[in-house]
């Protein structure tokens, strides 16, 4: 009986990781981000891209949502977030905080 | 300029505590100097290096290059604290009473002070990097290099400042219960390195979340205070973990308490039977 949980629940580990993530898209640019507030599908693993189009790199950080991520100047990267409960989650650029903020709506 | 001194500081500070814990934990030994400053100094080459190719780090493996690298460094560190741990779950008896009974100092002997060594420097590495890149980037977006280095340096005495405090609190607990409570202070350092990898690895999209924010204490302790960010460092603090964190964190306590234990009594059981011949 026990096996068939622990089956059941690698199944489910390995679905979720395995099933193709939305992607959505953040740029940064004049150490701002945009879309200021991004909405994204609630329950479900989104692949974010993060397009930095300033020649300096940007760390995306986000505490509520345990985020941290170097974009190096003139590049990009992806990030991996949620499954997220219906909510709404800030992050921000840590090498330019007093103008990159942005949020992320789980709806 | 206050900007540049917090985040040089934030970076600091967790290379600083990990140092401190080490340097603690190797009172007495002989030859720690050699060892940590070689730690120290390998670490601050390999983040100048690790910076160098940030870009080509992060893109490689479509674009989550960053979290395989710092997950493997983590989970290194990782393995690193927890032989030490081994290692003195077997012989920290002896030390201690060596280094009640015939002085102050003990000769390291085999001691693995090259595990210690190693993940200092990869503290250092991982932390090293992030304030090159920084420090690189605000230089480059033009502000003053004498406010840069004016702040960035404020923020590195003060990451120091706060190891030495540690340091200094740490070597006057007792003989008898130092080589326990350091001990455990590495125990719970390297649980909270393995739930940062697993954080790595899931942010990576190789592991599953297993659920969000199992708990929030956010608004009690918030990691961007500065307890949270020292009980981030000492303990793994996390104000919202996710579920794959807590498994790495509580899996790893368990696998090293249970070697430590094991090895713990197959020595003393060794010893009685010396003593029976």
């Amino acid at each position: 009986m026990s096996r068939h949980y622990a089956i059941a629940a690698l199944a489910f580990a390995l679905s979720s990781t395995i099933c193709v993530a939305e992607e959505f898209i953040i740029t940064i640019k004049n150490h701002q981000f945009s879309p200021i507030e991004l909405e994204v599908p609630a329950g479900e693993k989104v692949r974010l891209k993060v397009v930095n189009q300033d020649s300096t790199p940007e760390e995306f950080e986000s505490y509520s949502m345990n985020r941290e991520k170097i974009i190096p100047g003139n590049s990009q990267g992806i990030v991996f977030i949620g499954p997220l409960r219906p909510g709404t989650y800030e992050y921000f650029g840590e090498f330019h905080q007093e103008t990159a903020h942005g949020r992320i709506v789980a709806r | 300029m206050l900007s540049a001194a917090v985040i040089v500081f934030r970076e600091v500070l967790e290379a600083a505590l990990i140092i401190s814990i080490v340097m603690a934990a190797t009172r007495n030994v002989m030859n720690r100097g050699m060892w940590i400053t070689s730690g120290i100094a390998t670490g601050l080459l390999g983040a100048c290096v690790v910076a160098l190719f940030t870009d080509a780090i992060a893109f490689s493996l479509d674009g989550v290059g960053q979290e395989a690298f710092n997950a493997g460094i983590l989970l290194t560190a990782v393995l690193m604290l927890g032989w030490h741990n081994v290692w003195m779950a077997q012989h920290g008896k002896q030390l201690a009473s060596r280094m009640s009974n015939l002085g102050r100092t003990v000769s390291s002997g085999d001691a693995p002070l090259y595990a210690l060594a190693a993940a200092i420097s990869l503290a250092v590495l991982r932390e090293g990097a992030e304030v090159v890149l920084f420090l690189h980037g605000i230089a480059a977006s033009g502000e003053s290099p004498h406010n840069l280095l004016l702040g960035s340096s404020a923020g590195v005495m003060a990451g120091i400042l706060a190891g030495y405090l540690l340091y200094s609190g740490l070597v006057r607990v007792p003989v008898k219960q130092f080589f326990s409570v350091t001990s455990w202070m590495i125990l719970l350092l390297s649980c909270g390195l393995a739930a940062s990898a697993a954080n790595y690895l899931e942010q990576g999209g190789w592991l599953p979340a297993m659920g969000y924010a199992i708990w929030d204490t956010s608004s009690w302790i918030s990691e961007q205070s500065l307890t949270g960010q020292l009980l981030h460092t000492l303990v793994g603090y996390q104000a919202s973990p996710s579920g794959i964190q807590i498994t790495f964190y509580v899996v790893t306590l368990i696998v090293t308490l249970t070697l430590m234990k094991t090895v713990s009594s197959l020595n003393s059981k060794s010893e009685q039977a010396a003593v029976a011949n």
